[in-house]
């Protein structure tokens, strides 16, 4: 399974789309990890004397109503994006895994009562589920994962269900119960690692729809508050300035469209590397 | 297809009563007294003891329940505490721009995308197909807010085409319409040109060829009609997303509608306000998504059996 | 001159050639059967003489097909898509997957005759319902109005069959039309078939890789392996003296009343897939009578008083050396 995952990569990163999406990503994940030292400005050092400027030698992007530097509050924003989507869905994915293979392999009551909620909230947009979440839990970085993880619970929890299914039937699972392996012991050695891969994959995309639904409630107000810099707020306060400095909008929208492109074409690289597509398919 | 509605309809029902659930406990779950939050502060005590009343709020809370669901079925969804009016009158007021957006996006959505993913599927692999492809990844990957503000800055501020917010002119709906629109345009039609590539390769195709009907003929009567189950089939699962695209483009261009509201009040604290917006958005969500089973059932003979 | 004269046809997919000069011909009222196990190009064939291998990514590299004088090979699609369904028409082996789900039955026989006989909807209808009656289809009216799910495999054949009666063909081809059905129908399938045949003066081309349905309903047969004609001669010829070694094992698996059990045989090895074809003679590999030349040296088909084979040591009958 590793070997495969390796040569996959190697694939992927062969392709030329494959290869620049990974590349791009990796230099967004490093730009947000190394932020103190790639930014040239720290986020919050205000400058009320050169608000609004346009983009020059010494502010790459210009800067913003407080004559902040709106590449390194750019920057620093990605490491609030970043932090956020991959917590929320890599919570999400462990949570719908667990919940999607109990489902999957005891069936009975707790799956049918699983795939209820399920197609339930499988309609309803994201951004509904979580400004519900938002409204209970008010607004703020905690929050914020909170509502991105539910939002997404769903998704993951059907692909491992459906995983799950597909493999439980097979001869070797039969054989391994046959032996005596425990229900567990099934489920951790047999079924997951071979349900895991699509699973993943998914997540991996997911990541890119959880960035842009961060900044989605940021944008509203309603995500991470300042002075920790978020692409979606700073979107929206640059409304304000739409007509004097169109840079404080367009600067973090590049920025997240660069990321979800990246991650995209990289998860559909994979996909196809990995010849899973119709595991992995959107319905 | 009488028996497939009406047992379609009958789903309804408990998938309501849940969503319907949650929203009434978001009052419930929010920290503080309950009537604090219904209520601006300040208020008397006699003001506390009539919503205490009208909502049942010193009953167990299965029976606030069942007092919130009776006097939602009466019209009464709660007083706005900001703006002081009844939430029914605020919805009543912004529905008809929120129905008016998301209905514009749809059609535009669906007969856009459909016929540029017709074309791609037909012409496969020359410029057409590319150029939709390179559309699809655009409309699908960028955030649709960012999308918004492009479409402001370029054809309302540079290019003054069209105004910058509000709903005072129809031209105002043009570019919402777009940047909702796009995003849908992607959906559609990259499931369009899949599912007509996907659908000509099965054996029935081969067999009408085999009939001698040519493949324009075949491409346009046989396999788009096909094609279009499983665009219906997303559409009515996805149709989500305009509810969702709605509410983050109305916010965009400052447009009135449920959306705006939605979030004003979410920022404001303005509990209920925020729950009649989320009951008549989810309503909307679930409507559509009945109105796209009972499409794709009128459109296969085969899902019509599936509810048994 | 024979109905359908196919010389030296060779289709290619792609790198590969997995039809190499197939010969044979057929005359209107006779049914012929093309033989082969999975593999061995029987299916492309029947696509080649459709004109339809561009749809499976394939060409005619090679021969010629003429239909009534006309020649197919690079016929322009203008003037080869009224032939079909109309004059040549194809049974497929799956009619699970033949008939488009989404419209009734009746409709899509209709359809052949509105675009091939130029008659009215009511007229196609008329005529559909009655061909549905002659291949003994009960209450055909009805049937008429239903949709494929709502059949079985045996009636959804029937209704290919139609399909490709409603064009007044002169020549059917019919792959493998049994293969996806019960053991039960598929007699009845086949007597169908003949039937239509001796009674309208059609021709057959009937593809399948079972003897024992060759047996009870050709005239000629044609043995295909791995791309290439390994014999063909009459029906009765052919049982009597199969000389092919391949004619021979396939002829010694067919089960008989009576076998004791056990005795079932098989043919050893497997069927090769294109591009992994042996030198020399393609079946020497799984040949009982394998000799060195047979991997060195291509055997040519000979040819003799209506038999041909392909093999270094068949004998034909009456010919010497």
């Amino acid at each position: 399974m590793t070997a495969l995952r390796k040569t996959a990569l190697w694939r992927v990163v062969n392709t030329w789309r494959g290869g620049l999406a990974l590349a791009v990503l990796l230099l967004v994940a490093l730009a947000a990890v190394f932020a103190p030292w790639v930014a040239p400005y720290p986020y919050d050092i205000q400058n009320l004397s050169a608000t609004n400027k346009d983009p020059s030698m010494a502010h790459w992007l210009g800067t913003d109503e407080f004559g902040r530097d709106v590449l390194s509050r750019i920057i620093f924003g990605a490491r609030t994006s970043l932090a956020v989507a991959l917590t929320a869905i890599s919570v999400s994915v462990t949570l719908g895994m667990c919940l999607g293979a109990a489902a999957g392999y005891f069936g009975g009551l707790f799956d049918r009562v699983l795939t209820a909620v399920v197609d339930l909230t499988w309609s309803f947009p994201e951004v509904l589920i979580a400004l519900i979440f938002v409204a209970i839990l008010g607004p703020g970085l905690y929050s914020t994962m909170v509502a991105i993880s539910i939002a997404y619970l769903a998704q993951f929890a059907r692909l491992t269900r459906a995983q799950i299914m597909a493999i439980k039937n097979e001869t070797y699972v039969e054989a391994a119960a046959n032996l005596g392996s425990g229900h567990f012991h099934i489920l951790l050695r047999h079924l997951l690692p071979n349900a895991i891969t699509p699973v993943i994959v998914a997540g991996m995309l997911a990541t890119g729809d959880a960035i842009i639904l961060e900044a989605t409630l940021g944008f509203f107000g309603l995500g991470v508050q300042p002075p920790k810099p978020s692409w979606g707020a700073m979107m929206s306060s640059g409304t304000a300035q739409i007509f004097l400095a169109p840079w404080t909008i367009l600067g973090p929208g590049f920025a997240i469209a660069i990321a979800v492109v990246s991650i995209n074409l990289f998860g559909d690289a994979l996909i196809e590397a990995l010849d899973i597509r119709n595991r992995v398919r959107d319905v | 297809m009488l028996n497939y509605s009406v047992k379609r309809l009958l789903l309804l029902v408990p998938v309501f009563l849940a969503v319907s659930v949650v929203i009434f406990m978001i009052i419930h779950l929010v920290p503080g007294d309950p009537i604090d939050n219904m209520i601006q502060i300040g208020s008397s005590p006699e003001q506390r003891a009539v919503l205490i009343a009208r909502y049942g709020l010193d009953q167990p809370l299965l029976l606030q329940y069942a007092v919130w669901l009776r006097n939602l079925f009466t019209g009464d969804l709660g007083d706005a505490i900001i703006l002081r009016r009844p939430v029914l009158e605020l919805i009543a007021e912004n529905l008809p721009h929120s129905l008016r957006l998301g209905g514009l996006a749809f059609i535009f959505s669906t007969a856009v995308g459909i016929a540029t993913g017709a074309l791609a599927a037909v012409f496969k692999d020359s410029w057409i197909d590319r150029g939709v492809m390179a559309l699809i990844l655009l409309g699908s990957t960028l955030p649709s807010f960012w999308l918004g503000l492009l479409m402001i800055l370029l054809f309302a501020v540079q290019l003054e085409w069209f105004p910058v917010s509000g709903a005072r002119t129809w031209t105002a709906l043009v570019l919402p319409v777009l940047t909702i629109g796009l995003h849908g345009v992607a959906l559609v039609s990259r499931v369009t040109r899949a599912a007509m590539l996907d659908v000509g390769r099965r054996d029935f195709v081969l067999m009408l060829h085999a009939k001698g009907l040519s493949h324009r003929r075949i491409q346009l009567q046989h396999v788009l009609r096909h094609a279009l189950l499983p665009v219906v089939t997303i559409l009515s699962l996805r149709i989500g997303w305009i509810v969702g695209g709605a509410v983050t483009i109305e916010f965009v261009f400052a447009r009135p509608g449920l959306g705006s509201l939605l979030i004003t009040s979410l920022a404001q604290r303005d509990y209920p306000v925020v729950q009649g917006c989320l009951l008549m958005l989810a309503m909307a969500v679930m409507l559509g998504t009945l109105l796209g089973d009972m499409v794709q059932a009128a459109m296969d003979p085969r899902v019509r059996d599936s509810l048994k | 001159m024979a109905l359908l004269d196919v010389r030296e046809l060779s289709v290619g997919i792609g790198a590969l050639q997995p039809l190499d000069r197939i010969s044979f011909a057929l005359d209107k009222g006779s049914i012929l059967g093309l033989v082969g196990e999975s593999g061995s190009g029987k299916s492309l064939t029947a696509m080649a003489l459709m004109g339809l291998l561009p749809l499976i990514g394939g060409r005619v590299s090679g021969g010629s097909v003429r239909f009534d004088g006309t020649e197919l090979v690079g016929l322009p699609e203008q003037h080869y898509r009224p032939l079909r369904g109309h004059r040549m028409a194809l049974i497929t082996q799956n009619p699970m997957t033949s008939l488009d789900p989404m419209l009734r039955v009746g409709a899509q026989i209709d359809q052949v005759g509105e675009l091939h006989l130029s008659l009215s909807a009511a007229a196609a209808k008329a005529r559909s319902i009655d061909l549905l009656t002659q291949l003994r289809i009960p209450d055909a009216a009805t049937v008429h109005q239903q949709y494929p799910h709502q059949m079985s495999g045996g009636m959804k054949q029937r209704v290919v069959i139609a399909m490709a009666l409603a064009g007044e063909p002169e020549l059917i081809i019919a792959d493998e039309p049994t293969t996806a059905l019960d053991v039960t129908i598929q007699a009845q399938i086949i007597q169908i078939l003949v039937d239509l045949v001796r009674q309208r003066g059609l021709a057959l081309v009937l593809i399948t890789h079972d003897m024992g349905v060759v047996a009870q309903a050709c005239d000629q047969v044609v043995v295909l392996y791995a791309g290439r004609v390994a014999e063909s001669n009459t029906v009765d010829a052919i049982f009597a003296r199969p000389t092919h070694p391949y004619t021979q094992a396939l002829i010694a698996c067919i089960p008989r009343t009576g076998q004791a059990p056990g005795s079932l045989k098989g043919i050893s090895g497997m069927v090769p897939s294109v591009g992994s074809y042996a030198a020399g003679c393609r079946y020497h590999p799984r040949c009982g009578q394998v000799q060195p030349i047979c991997q060195g040296e291509v055997p040519a088909l000979r040819e003799h008083a209506g038999q041909r084979v392909a093999c270094h040591f068949a004998q034909l009958e009456g010919a010497h050396g």
